[in-house]
């Protein structure tokens, strides 16, 4: 089971109209997702981490976006005789209708912001209702058990009242277990969850990453976790992508990433944080600046100019995906021989 | 660094806001946003105030600027009391302390350009040739690593990182000797925080600055601060030196939230989580040892030459 994946994202190319012209905010990005582990999907702001995952769960803009290559999700399905049959459904280029009874049921969505992911003027045990409501025939006795339970199962103390408050009533960590509580409500075993902690203090946010592994296990659920925190990512992840510029420059387990990371930008970004634990007066700087959308690199390694000192004889023309260790992948041959400066 | 003289004195700081309500809009409560805060930052330090959102820690900044009116406390700067508006001209108080602001989009105007904002506080304060003036944004945009030509353009044409570092330059711009940065780094990501930290120190060496760092980041304040202070519910709970805060925490506070900082280490992860579970049990079985009855936390008690606590008056923990 555990070999087989849950998600296979293969040679996509996301692109965005800009004033009249399309221009590829993710390019070439393939990823297996299996089922029963969190990966987790690491970059800066514009590098294209909310595109793919919007790409995956089709909510961007059908009139401005080209989606190309293929997104399949292994869909199980449960048989009359009770086994379960893998059916494999393409999710790009799905029609609406079809992607909406896979979303919220096979697949869910935690956002980012969860005051502006509720309705405002619907009480929070309704909306976690509605969920069931488009995608179960249960009754309504049933339903508002469920409401009640999936409440309880996210942590929230006395649920009947809950469940009747509106979102404004309620905290930042109170509200984002709402989301989560939608998001699982169907049991979907493919959950994304966009930036989950960014808006909540260190010790809510402790709080709901323990919430989101629980689930996790509990319903061998494959997680999608995107974050440009790398602290979150080393305590929840199993696996780690990272991204630079619209690509994956480096994937592997999250040990590997950690102890052994490859990748220049890996390596930079890994430098440049202040920890708690290391006296270093200054902290790293990555030269220059991330490409904009419209400025991206189409030819040769995209994080080059970041790092000038590295030979140019370094780069792959094209650059693709090396296995450097089991399961552990970077991209470009710059990784190589590279050194920081002041290391030399 | 620390043998500095006190450069500003805050005693007994109150920030209470009413709560209105009724019919005739009386007042029935008051929140307390924060409530009986004292410390000091002495010359060329850095002093940083870590806390939860709505603990108050940004309203202690903004008390300090004047953006806000205590209730109750006094200021004392360079042994002057500026508590009161109107003391603070005479010493040069507006000038001295200078702010940076978490939103670099918001804090900057856009219909200004680049020259004009950062000239704002020069022209407010010294009488320069609108010549001095311009030579004087060129020396402060490449103190920040700006190009000359960042003065002719509008907020709006820079990245979070540079509109940051713009904020940075006019604070120091007016020669300050206390810049009251809150959040400057949260909104930002990871390779430019760590350049606008980078300026930030540099200018502090160059100009002998001192900062009041509000953060709820602790690995940023670890990096930045010589002594922090820990605040929860409008009050200090743990004061000290880098070392005793990180090293040696006393307060259940403190250590919870030391110990929900993601850590980068993976191989310690099921350690680093189970010592982290077993603090937050700690924390809300003990709620009474560690907080007076009606949620207030104790006033601060002396346990080294450096460290304060605030612990129950019957004598310490452990």
């Amino acid at each position: 089971m555990k070999n087989d994946p849950l998600l296979t994202i293969k040679d996509v190319d996301t692109a965005f109209k800009v004033d009249g012209t399309y221009y590829n905010a993710i390019t070439d990005v393939s990823l297996d997702l299996y089922p029963d582990e969190i990966l987790a999907i690491v970059g800066e702001s514009g590098c294209g981490k909310s595109t793919l995952a919007t790409s995956v769960i089709g909510l961007h803009n059908p009139n401005a976006t080209k989606v190309s290559g293929s997104i399949v999700y292994h869909q199980r399905q449960k048989q009359a005789d009770g086994t379960e049959k893998i059916v494999d459904r393409e999710l790009v280029g799905m029609s609406a209708d079809d992607m909406d009874k896979l979303r919220g049921n096979d697949m869910g969505m935690i956002f980012q912001d969860p005051l502006a992911a509720l309705n405002p003027l619907m009480r929070v045990g309704d909306q976690i209702k509605e969920n069931l409501d488009f995608h179960t025939n249960m009754s309504d006795e049933e339903k508002q058990a469920r409401v009640l339970e999936l409440l309880d199962q996210v942590g929230i103390p006395n649920p009947p009242r809950v469940a009747r408050q509106y979102p404004h009533e309620l905290s930042g960590g109170m509200r984002q277990r709402i989301i989560i509580a939608i998001a699982v409500a169907c049991k979907p075993d493919l959950i994304i969850a966009d930036e989950p902690t960014t808006a909540l203090d260190v010790t809510i946010q402790a709080q709901i990453l323990d919430l989101l592994k629980d689930i996790q296990k509990e319903k061998h659920a494959g997680v999608i976790l995107i974050t440009h925190d790398l602290g979150v990512v080393a305590e929840t992840a199993d696996r780690v992508a990272v991204m630079y510029a619209g690509q994956i420059v480096e994937v592997g387990t999250a040990l590997q990433i950690f102890t052994n990371p490859k990748h220049p930008y890996t390596r930079s970004l890994l430098r440049s944080m202040p920890q708690a634990d290391s006296e270093d007066d200054e902290l790293y700087v990555i030269e220059g600046m991330v490409p904009s959308l419209k400025k991206m690199p189409q030819k040769g390694c995209r994080f080059a100019p970041r790092v000038p000192w590295v030979d140019a004889s370094e780069h792959e023309e094209d650059p693709k995906m090396h296995e450097v260790e089991a399961g552990h992948l970077v991209r470009c041959t710059c990784y190589q021989n590279f050194e920081f400066p002041d290391e030399g | 660094m620390s043998e500095g003289k006190d450069l500003i004195t805050i005693k007994d700081l109150c920030v209470h806001y009413p709560i209105r309500s009724g019919f005739f809009n009386r007042i029935t409560d008051y929140v307390y946003a924060v409530d009986g805060v004292n410390f000091a930052i002495k010359e060329g330090q850095s002093y940083g105030v870590i806390g939860e959102s709505g603990s108050g820690k940004s309203t202690i900044g903004k008390t300090i600027v004047g953006l806000e009116k205590a209730t109750k406390g006094q200021i004392i700067y360079q042994g002057y009391d500026v508590t009161k508006k109107s003391n603070r001209k005479k010493h040069h108080y507006n000038k001295d302390v200078q702010m940076i602001f978490q939103d670099s989009l918001s804090s900057l105007n856009p219909r200004k350009k680049i020259l004009d904002i950062i000239a704002e506080p020069i022209r407010n304060f010294e009488d320069l040739s609108e010549e001095q003036v311009k030579d004087k944004v060129k020396e402060l945009l490449a103190i920040v690593g700006l190009e000359e030509d960042a003065m002719y353009k509008f907020p709006h044409q820079f990245s979070g990182g540079q509109r940051q570092r713009i904020g940075v330059a006019r604070a120091v711009a007016s020669h300050p000797k206390l810049i009251i940065a809150d959040e400057p780094v949260s909104a930002l990501d990871l390779s430019v925080q760590a350049q606008v930290l980078n300026y930030m120190k540099k200018i502090q060496k160059e100009m002998g600055i001192s900062y009041m760092f509000i953060s709820h980041d602790l690995g940023v304040v670890y990096h930045m601060c010589d002594n922090l202070a820990i605040m929860h519910r409008g009050r200090f709970v743990e004061i000290g030196s880098r070392d005793d805060i990180y090293n040696h925490p006393q307060h259940i506070y403190t250590k919870r939230l030391l110990a929900a900082i993601p850590r980068v280490d993976v191989t310690k992860r099921a350690e680093h989580t189970a010592y982290r579970k077993q603090v937050e049990e700690e924390f809300t079985e003990n709620q009474d040892k560690w907080y007076q009855k009606d949620g207030k936390v104790y006033d601060l008690r002396q346990i080294s030459e450096t460290h304060w606590v605030a612990l129950p008056d019957e004598g310490g923990q452990d």
